[in-house]
């Protein structure tokens, strides 16, 4: 008996740390799992998506291409627009010089401060979602591949861990949600993946056009938790995880969401 | 000997204490049909938003939790209570949100701090509420 309860200890100890593991199980959305939130869509919505008419997405792109040429020292004066095609799709990315991690709305008021000599723009307001709408559409149909490694690696941990912490007083983490009840139904409401690719985008809910980060504050909100402010370092953190997290989905910016 | 005693004590001792049911909250009478109310209002459980009753006068119901229809005949009234209040304690990672809870709660927004989602007297309602449900036909 005394030979045999070492032993005996052994697997049920394994067995409980097993257990322990299943309890705080944070794997990520397997890759061949990834949809983008348009599969969640109406057709109607899908549609009115694709119409570059009818999606009231691109006025903000308008502007923006507006914004873009416009003033005594251009974004154009430096940037090809073509040139641009593509990077979007690698934001949020770490940059030396601001020793930060960076979106496209930070990049974005970096450029202004820097080779502008003008003040950043307020988070939400409608010329950084035009120029961020109109610099994202650039790279519309490309695949989303973000660095994170090397110095994007610790903020990826941190959007990752973000991710997977539950917070408010529902107690819910966003992968409860967006990887183990994605399709579900919350009364009428097919739950999505919570992928950024569309962003930013015109949600129905707001009439009108906002940013990842509201729409972020949303979710955080919902579970009634202290959201972040908009354009914070874990919010970018956040959604350099999301981008990570949705490797190889096509930018659909400016894209239409409940 | 005594160790290893300790040991199985600590691999144990929390299933051994967890209990799988819950006394009344509240010294109140819970009346079943604020308890249906407090299931489908979106300002008081909004329960609907995860779970179905069927037969139940609420569109849309929600598939996120198990399908509530006839619990009262699998659950008793404290086995429901527990899992309303708090079903994180018979299973950690359990999307079931704390209905009865305010501590050990993390970045809890400043309207919200230090209470609980539903009162004690609301949760005797829903807890009589659902404890009616019974399964029909068979």
């Amino acid at each position: 008996m005394r030979r045999r309860l070492p032993a005996l200890l052994l697997v049920v100890a394994s067995a409980a740390l097993a257990d322990t593991r299943s309890f705080v199980d944070q794997s990520d959305l397997p890759a061949e799992a990834v949809r983008s939130g348009s599969v969640f869509l109406t057709a109607e919505t899908r549609a009115l998506q694709a119409d570059g008419f009818a999606n009231p997405g691109y006025l903000w792109v308008e502007r923006g291409g507006e914004l873009f040429n416009d003033g005594d020292k251009v974004c154009s004066s430096c940037h090809q627009a073509d040139a641009l095609a593509g990077a979007a799709a690698r934001y949020p990315q770490y940059d030396a010089v601001a020793g930060a991690l960076l979106n496209l709305e930070a990049r974005i008021n970096l450029c202004r401060q820097h080779h502008q000599e003008l003040p950043p723009l307020a988070y939400e307001s409608d010329e950084l979602l035009a120029l961020t709408a109109y610099v994202a559409n650039l790279s519309q149909g490309r695949p989303l591949t973000v660095a994170v490694d090397g110095d994007a690696a610790p903020f990826f941990e941190q959007g990752r861990a973000y991710y997977f912490q539950r917070r408010g007083q529902l107690n819910l983490a966003c992968n409860q949600c967006h990887d183990d009840n994605w399709g579900g139904k919350l009364r009428g409401d097919t739950i999505s993946q919570g992928q950024p690719n569309a962003w930013p985008a015109y949600r129905l809910e707001w009439q009108t056009f906002g940013s990842l980060h509201r729409r972020i504050r949303d979710c955080d909100v919902g579970v009634r938790a202290e959201p972040h402010e908009s354009g914070s370092e874990i919010y970018i953190s956040l959604e350099l995880y999301l981008a990570w997290r949705a490797r190889g989905l096509a930018v659909e910016s400016p894209g239409i969401r409940r | 000997m005594a160790r290893m005693a300790t040991c199985v004590f600590l691999l144990f001792g929390r299933l051994v204490w967890a209990s799988d049911s819950l006394p009344p909250l509240a010294q109140v009478a819970g009346s079943p049909q604020q308890g249906e109310r407090i299931f489908v209002e979106r300002e008081a459980g909004h329960c609907v938003l995860c779970h179905q009753v069927q037969g139940l006068d609420a569109p849309f119901q929600g598939n996120l939790g198990p399908d509530l229809t006839g619990v009262g005949s699998r659950l008793s009234a404290a086995q429901i209570r527990l899992r309303v209040v708090d079903a994180s304690r018979l299973n950690p990672d359990t999307i079931m949100p704390p209905y009865y809870r305010s501590a050990g709660l993390e970045q809890v927004a400043t309207d919200y701090r230090g209470q609980t989602v539903l009162s004690a007297e609301q949760i005797e309602h829903l807890v009589a509420w659902l404890a009616t449900l019974e399964q029909s036909g068979g």
